[in-house]
């Protein structure tokens, strides 16, 4: 075998070698490398009981409350659950109904989740306004389309 | 729209400015000091051969 | 078939390499100008507002483009590397070195444009997210490259200590791409995939590849022109570097 494959062998092995180590440790990591916790793991008690961590989810719809000065109240959802949260503090500009959120604080006694600080999370989709407004004129017909042709039968 | 309308970036100028002109200003710094670079090499090459030929 | 690995060997030698890459820096260069002068325009003047981020989303078109190239680039020196050190071939390794600051460069903006977006768009500068960090630890990769390899005096050791830091680093680059699939993260998933073509509007999309074009196009000038003040550095007591840059026949 000549030097330089010799090399490439090595080279090899310590990538193989590598990458495999890397995946063990990202696997064992899994959880603990994610940056929130959805309410449905709240359901399922995965969340921390006692100390601040991070809720990620939707704001629901006609669930948005202004309260007196900053205070707000919403729901964050994640389609199965829910979770209540109060907030004071100034919001950021994406923070919308049906718009994505992270909110950091804790979970209090009458499972309201109380926050010191809230991030828009904001999806991965880009378009002037007018293609927005006909996509979900799109989408509302295609509901009411949907739902007239399901009473039809 | 106006210069004026066109420079507030619909309020979110500083942020829209600052990363355009950042991105700018590195990418004619970094070409700026290549050129540098290489005229120092150059200049230190030219004094290498006049040196060689001094020697002759 | 042995004729053309003599050839591809022939390109490795720092003589021939230096006024080959001479030769394409201006192609480079005028590619690099119109592009990024066609991608501006577009940016600013061309590419309507966005339904929700208004204009604060033009960012985008330096961020992605930006973002991209810190982990192509990264992916290419560590090939380079990777050559150098299985085929001993010089200009492999120098090719690695002259990379590795315009990656650099190019890591840097993608977190300053970023956090300019943050800012406004999800309330902060930084967080502590999968995406963000693994980003931030590509650009401790480059800086960690360039200091090891400055660090040794002799250019063949460092280039091979480089060469191992570069490979190892690989790592890193799956997983930044990965980070917003794999883990919850503050950061959106990606706009243009692969597997699920894009999900932005169509002149939007254009204006963001024409801008990543105009990054290539100047990533290769920048670093053919180091590359070049590389092998003058390093080869500045051979015969042909004399003939060529001493002004002296």
């Amino acid at each position: 075998m000549k030097a330089r494959h010799k090399r490439f062998v090595f080279l090899l092995a310590g990538m193989v070698g590598l990458g495999l180590a890397s995946w063990l440790v990202f696997r064992a990591l899994d959880s603990n490398l994610s940056y929130f916790f959805s309410p449905t793991d709240i359901a399922q008690h995965k969340a921390p009981k006692d100390h601040v961590f991070r809720l990620g989810g939707l704001v629901e719809e006609g669930t948005l409350q202004r309260g007196q000065e900053l205070t707000v109240r919403f729901v964050v959802t994640d389609g199965p659950h829910k979770v209540n949260v109060a907030y004071t503090g100034i919001l950021p500009d994406l923070f919308q109904e049906g718009q994505g959120v992270i909110a950091q604080g804790r979970l209090g006694a009458d499972n309201v989740f109380v926050a010191d600080e809230v991030l828009a999370k904001h999806d991965e989709n880009y378009m002037p306004p007018e293609v927005a407004d006909a996509l979900s004129e799109a989408h509302v017909e295609g509901v009411t389309e949907m739902a007239t042709k399901g009473a039809d039968k | 729209m106006s210069a004026a309308e066109f420079f507030a970036m619909g309020g979110y100028g500083f942020y829209v400015w600052g990363s355009f002109g950042v991105t700018l200003l590195l990418m004619v710094v970094e070409p700026m000091l290549l050129k540098g670079r290489r005229r120092a090499i150059q200049k230190r090459i030219a004094r290498m051969a006049r040196a060689k030929v001094g020697e002759r | 078939m042995s004729s053309r690995i003599v050839n591809w060997f022939k390109f490795s030698s720092p003589a021939t390499f230096y006024p080959l890459a001479g030769r394409m820096i201006p192609w480079f260069t005028a590619a690099a100008v119109i592009l990024l002068g066609v991608g501006l325009y577009m940016s600013f003047f061309v590419a309507p507002t966005d339904y929700k981020q208004g204009e604060g989303y033009r960012i985008i078109f330096v961020h992605v483009g930006t973002a991209w190239m810190s982990m192509f680039i990264y992916v290419v020196m560590a090939a380079w590397a990777g050559l150098g050190l299985v085929f001993n071939t010089r200009v492999s390794a120098m090719m690695a070195t002259a990379l590795a600051p315009t990656g650099a460069m190019f890591t840097f903006v993608a977190l300053w444009t970023g956090a300019l977006w943050g800012k406004p768009m999800w309330g902060t500068w930084w967080v502590w997210d999968a995406r963000l960090t693994s980003e931030l630890i590509l650009l401790f990769l480059y800086l960690g490259f360039i200091a090891l390899q400055s660090a040794i005096d002799e250019p063949r050791r460092a280039d091979r200590a480089g060469a191992i830091l570069a490979l190892v680093g690989v790592v890193n680059i799956p997983i930044i791409y990965y980070s917003v699939q794999w883990w919850n993260t503050l950061h959106q998933g990606a706009t243009v995939s692969v597997s699920q073509g894009s999900s932005m509007g169509t002149v939007m999309l254009w204006t963001m590849l024409i801008m990543t074009l105009g990054f290539w196009a100047y990533a290769i000038a920048v670093v053919l022109a180091r590359v070049r003040c590389i092998i003058l550095e390093r080869e500045r007591d051979t015969t042909w570097v004399n003939e060529l840059e001493g002004g002296v026949r």
